[in-house]
């Protein structure tokens, strides 16, 4: 241990030189994705606000979110969620020491990469 | 054998604990919602709006906001801590981020309860 403590280390962290392993990438993104959706709530409830006072508002909002930068706007908040539920549901697996061995963590990594990636295209491409 | 001096204000295994929580509370709502969408998926607006005018869903749909903004401020509160050294500048994102979520929750609940 005190040798660990001696070592030389880098005193400056040059970010674009850092180069993070799969997990620490899940990592960022979901915190990412989560400070994203944070700014995101009040136009999700408008949205909801929209989508349930009456038919015409509900017509017009369907006419807004229409939009095609409206509706990419949607599917990136899409991935944001499902992003950050992925991960976190592979943070709680980890909690109980499900999968913490290196191989598998690397592994569910991917796996949260993939499946929500893949995820916001099935929906998204479905929802468009 | 580890030996440490433990430290600090010790809220942070509560607000771990509340993160975890209320993630789950938001993971349950969002999967009874889509089921909810899909075998529903030709209802249309009264659908919709009867749905989400129940007694009950209202009050789901309000403990899941409740949740969602319980869970938001321990993960902005932890990005402050992480990137925002200044006390002062901290203090005040803290502020901001709780008054942003106060007015979210009073936004959220009169959408939610139709006022």
């Amino acid at each position: 241990m005190q040798n660990a403590v001696q070592k030389p280390r880098p005193k400056h962290l040059d970010l674009p030189k850092i180069k993070l392993p799969v997990p620490g990438f899940v990592s960022i993104l979901h915190r990412v994705s989560g400070a994203v959706m944070f700014l995101a709530i009040p136009l999700m409830i408008w949205l909801l606000a929209g989508s349930i006072s009456s038919q015409a508002k509900f017509d017009s909002y369907r006419a807004f979110v229409a939009f095609p930068l409206v509706k990419l706007a949607l599917i990136g908040m899409l991935w944001a969620f499902l992003h950050h539920t992925c991960a976190g549901i592979r943070f709680l697996l980890l909690d109980v020491h499900v999968g913490i061995e290196l191989g598998a963590a690397r592994a569910s990594a991917k796996a949260v990469l993939v499946v929500s990636l893949l995820l916001t295209v099935i929906i998204g491409g479905a929802l468009w | 054998m580890v030996n440490r001096q433990v430290i600090g204000a010790h809220y942070g295994l509560r607000d771990w604990l509340l993160q975890r929580v209320t993630a789950v509370v938001m993971v349950v709502y969002t999967v009874g919602l889509v089921a909810a969408l899909l075998l529903a998926h030709n209802a249309g607006y009264e659908g919709w709006k009867s749905l989400m005018g129940y007694t009950w869903m209202r009050v789901l749909s309000t403990v899941t906001i409740l949740a969602l903004l319980l869970h938001a401020w321990v993960g902005i509160r932890d990005i402050w801590m992480d990137y925002v050294q200044p006390v002062g500048i901290r203090l005040t994102l803290h502020v901001l981020t709780i008054l942003w979520l106060i007015g979210s929750f009073v936004y959220g609940i009169t959408v939610v309860w139709g006022v």
